[in-house]
């Protein structure tokens, strides 16, 4: 198949909602405290419960972490390959035959709070792709994703955009 | 219910306004941990061989989100817990390595009131290593008009987490 080829099987998934899923588990503290012990973050919404009661009318997630909730598990029983998040991305590579690929952009914009217990929706859109480029990492090709997150009750609770490179090595690069 | 005073009032900021700098000694601890707590299981956030000999990385590096959870924390610890985060937009620039100490520097690039009322700040937020950029993040985070104003408390329409021409 010749890079035209390819470039125009993944022009067709321009647009197109994909791989719809809901979280493997409920939103919970324990990585709600993890995450903000990994940032040292203090916020006392996230450790006060009468400050998250008087705030927020209840306990939140901290909004940084709504990618967290997808995020598969490293393993689990009857799974014969290894889930990846972000599974556009990893199409794109496989398509295109790049090995490596980092993130260069990440913007998001947050709705309706994530609370204990959630159980979150999303899916994921593939916006644009870019010719072929070349850094200092690499020659491949720029793409961006958007993933959308919605609750239980079908309220919007993020739209997260990823600017992916996947790439070849060319030379050593100090990498991202 | 208790009432919380806030620690930052809109009208108390100003475009040019200065956020303390947060400095950080990045370990390899710190880039494991943050890697696992955003359940990012991917080798080159804990695999120096993997880091090194595939992504041709100095070493194992800070992932996406768990640099989101640095600025978060870093808006809010200037915030405090009234801020409420609308949008924020990352360039990862370079990696952020162990043994690296990584500096936060934040500035305030305009203010807003929007249509409902809500009043916002945007602030340039960079994540730099002896001087040199690494990340740079564009933040829109709202924050109390008055003692009484609470921006968690929008919902609908009233919250626009994002500029309407955006």
């Amino acid at each position: 198949m010749t890079d035209t080829d390819l470039l125009a099987r993944a022009l067709e998934m321009v647009g197109v909602e994909q791989y719809p899923e809901i979280s493997e588990f409920p939103v919970e503290r324990g990585y709600i405290w993890t995450s903000c012990a990994s940032v040292e973050n203090g916020n006392p919404l996230y450790w006060d419960d009468e400050v998250a009661g008087a705030l927020t009318g209840g306990p939140i997630a901290p909004p940084t972490m709504v990618s967290v909730w997808f995020r598969p598990h490293s393993w689990a029983p009857g799974r014969a390959e290894v889930a990846l998040p972000l599974q556009v991305h990893f199409d794109l590579k496989a398509l295109f035959g790049l090995p490596e690929a980092v993130m260069s952009d990440n913007s998001i914009e947050f709705h309706t709070p994530v609370r204990l217990g959630d159980v979150l929706r999303t899916h994921q859109v593939l916006r644009s792709i870019s010719d072929d480029k070349t850094t200092k990492l690499g020659t491949g090709r720029f793409w961006v994703i958007e993933v959308v997150y919605a609750n239980q009750d079908g309220d919007l609770v993020a739209v997260e955009s990823y600017t992916g490179f996947g790439y070849r090595r060319t030379t050593d690069g100090s990498g991202r | 219910m208790a009432t919380i005073a806030p620690t930052l009032l809109f009208d108390d900021v100003r475009p040019g306004d200065t956020l303390p700098e947060l400095r950080y000694d990045v370990s390899a601890t710190t880039v494991v941990l943050g890697a696992l707590a955003a359940r990012d299981w991917r080798p080159m956030h804990h695999d120096h061989d993997f880091a090194v000999n595939r992504n041709g990385t100095r070493d194992i590096f800070l992932n996406t989100p768990n640099q989101a959870a640095w600025f978060e924390r870093y808006l809010t610890d200037w915030t405090g817990p009234h801020g409420r985060l609308g949008r924020v937009t990352f360039r990862m620039l370079g990696s952020v390595f162990p043994g690296d100490t990584m500096a936060l520097n934040g500035i305030v690039e305009g203010t807003e009131v929007d249509a409902s009322g809500c009043g916002f700040a945007s602030v340039a937020v960079t994540l730099s290593v002896d001087g040199d950029t690494k990340t740079t993040c564009a933040a829109r985070i709202a924050l109390p008009r008055r003692t009484d104003d609470n921006p968690w408390a929008r919902r609908g329409d009233q919250w626009q987490p994002s500029p309407v021409s955006a």
